[in-house]
């Protein structure tokens, strides 16, 4: 198997390990086994289960494992008024588009004042780490203190209260879609400023100055290098964000309105819990994939666009 | 000209930490609550106590979801090094088809929603014949941690001196001595982040393991269903101990990670 112009020395050696490439290559890949067997018991094969779910329907008894796009009829016709599957999906996607925004419009300055108005890089650091560790407190303590700050005995309305705005407490504020926004804001920020932040964090610093030496005044130079160059980081946030509060059924069902704030994922569990629906349920998560998968390929499209316009390659990943 | 300089500048500054005080206050109002000696969350607080904190450990059913969720985080998170490390060196020493798809797919939970993969999963294991409960939910999480373990990892081996692995295969070491007396000392500290930061995820995570658990109680699920049901003040006192554990988690975790080799 081994060429016969081999030197000597190089057959003396362990020869799995350091003679033959081919054997390296194959130790090496070995390694990834493991992984590749676990993705595809534990990640790809359920994906496609549940796309196979959605093509088979619920039977008296059993789930009947025959073809059909019934449930995918029943998503799109089935209802009436606003309680309509499809109405209740562009609702949530309206909501994931309102919590997107306004996470990007609060992550932004913040992003923006850590990276060109601190200059210590200590106190740069320590502003990051403080910015981006709301990530990891507890999704149910972030959801669940929404209620403390908006509840009718809430600090909001005691405050309103107190300074006379109001009468009487709001209800309004908590168990509708306003507290339901809030709340996934809260959450999504972080998301949102994380990669914004590491986008604007590898600007050439010297490009900005150049546009300032060359005469480009503050909101010259701002639009015309600093935006442009951090937009790759705004666009993976908000692709974040967004994909997220689209799946959120936990916001809307510790926080929203007894119906009115019921989203697209909230149906899904219902399905899945007591509405005992499983293809059904199946088939609206494979929409709810669909809608999260194209906006993030679009996305992914345009960032790959802002990215050329970066000198140093754009490299924007997280 | 610098009058108008300032004007922005300030502006952007207290934006800036406004920003800093609308994600910080809810938790503020969490933990201050967590002392209110009263059993109702209205404002202003009734009066100062500890009594919670005290109370919590006399729940049996909290104290038990809390292990659960330990010993779930603690498989999870070994399986998804003892798979994901190994698999971050091969990608990293060889090139094959299909690497850059292998590396969208594994991070497919984090980005994806968690009902998607919370009931894909639950999808499978009911053909598969696989019960809901502990085994279940470890196998989910080790699933989604793969997607933080192995993307960190990968990418310190990437940061590391290539010439380090050639230097130690010139003097004669094997791969596998090349591994553990060269490669693996230098990517220790991101694998212990990687590690941390897993756990920390994974005591947190409620959307897969929503799906998953069945009767088995983790300790997110079971403060979910504190929040709903009979309310009790203890959810505040829980929260404020997980917030100050898992911020020293990340805490550690993010300098593991930062670590100059």
């Amino acid at each position: 198997m081994k060429k016969p112009k081999a030197p000597k020395a190089a057959a003396a050696k362990p020869r799995f390990f350091t003679s033959s490439v081919s054997a390296r290559r194959f130790l090496f890949r070995g390694l990834l086994v493991p992984m590749v067997i676990w993705l595809l018991l534990f990640l790809i094969i359920p994906y496609l289960q549940l796309l196979l779910y959605s093509f088979w329907t619920n039977g008296k008894f059993t789930i009947q494992h025959v073809l059909t796009l019934e449930n995918y009829m029943k998503f799109f016709t089935s209802g009436t008024g606003t309680n309509r599957p499809v109405l209740v999906l562009l609702d949530t996607l309206r909501i994931a588009v309102i919590v997107t925004v306004i996470a990007i419009i609060l992550s932004y300055p913040l992003a923006y004042f850590i990276n060109f108005k601190v200059q210590s890089p200590r106190a740069k650091q320590s502003l990051y780490m403080l910015a981006i560790i709301p990530l990891w407190i507890s999704y149910v303590m972030r959801a669940y203190s929404w209620r403390l700050i908006l509840g009718s005995s809430g600090i909001l309305n005691a405050l309103l209260l107190w300074l006379g705005v109001i009468h009487e407490p709001l209800n309004v504020l908590l168990y509708s879609d306003v507290s339901v926004i809030i709340a996934m804001v809260h959450i999504y920020t972080p998301y949102v400023l994380m990669p914004m932040y590491t986008a604007m964090e590898q600007i050439p610093r010297n490009l900005v100055e150049a546009s300032k030496d060359l005469g480009g005044g503050k909101i010259f130079t701002f639009f015309r290098v600093v935006f442009p160059l951090s937009l790759p980081g705004v666009i993976t946030g908000a692709t974040y964000a967004f994909a997220l509060s689209m799946g959120d059924f936990l916001a809307p069902s510790l926080l929203g309105g007894a119906t009115s704030s019921t989203k697209i994922a909230n149906i899904v569990q219902q399905q899945f819990g007591t509405s005992n629906n499983w293809p059904y349920g199946a088939a609206i998560a494979v929409v709810i994939f669909l809608v999260v998968i194209s906006v993030l390929a679009v996305a992914g499209k345009i960032e790959k666009h802002f990215s050329k316009l970066d000198p140093e390659g754009g490299k924007t990943a997280v | 000209m610098i009058k108008k300089k300032s004007l922005s500048s300030g502006l952007i500054i207290t934006l800036g930490i406004l920003v800093l005080v609308f994600l910080y206050f809810p938790v503020a109002v969490v933990f201050i609550y967590s002392f209110n000696s009263d059993t109702i969350n209205s404002f202003p607080m009734g009066g100062f106590s500890f009594k919670w904190y005290g109370s919590l450990f006399q729940n049996r059913e909290l104290m038990t979801s809390l292990l659960n969720s330990l010993k779930v985080a603690l498989a999870g998170t070994a399986i998804a090094v003892i798979v994901g490390v190994p698999a971050a060196y091969g990608m990293h020493r060889v090139h094959f088809p299909g690497k850059q798809l292998l590396n969208r797919i594994v991070i497919l939970p984090m980005m994806l929603p968690g009902v998607i993969t919370g009931i894909a999963i639950l999808a499978f294991i009911q053909e598969a014949g696989i019960r809901q409960g502990m085994g279940a939910v470890i196998l989910g999480h080790a699933t989604f941690l793969l997607g933080t373990v192995l993307p960190q990892v990968y990418t310190r081996l990437r940061q590391l001196d290539k010439s380090l692995e050639e230097a130690a295969t010139d003097l004669g070491a094997t791969e596998v001595q090349t591994f553990f007396q060269v490669v693996l000392p230098n990517i220790k500290t991101s694998i212990i982040g990687a590690a941390l930061l897993s756990v920390t995820l994974s005591m947190d995570e409620i959307p897969v393991t929503y799906f998953l658990n069945g009767t088995f109680t983790t300790l997110p699920i079971k403060i979910l269903g504190m929040t709903r049901n009979n309310f009790s003040p203890e959810v505040n006192a829980i929260c404020s101990i997980i917030l100050i554990l898992s911020v020293a988690a990340i805490v550690a975790s993010v300098a593991m990670n930062k670590k100059e080799v």
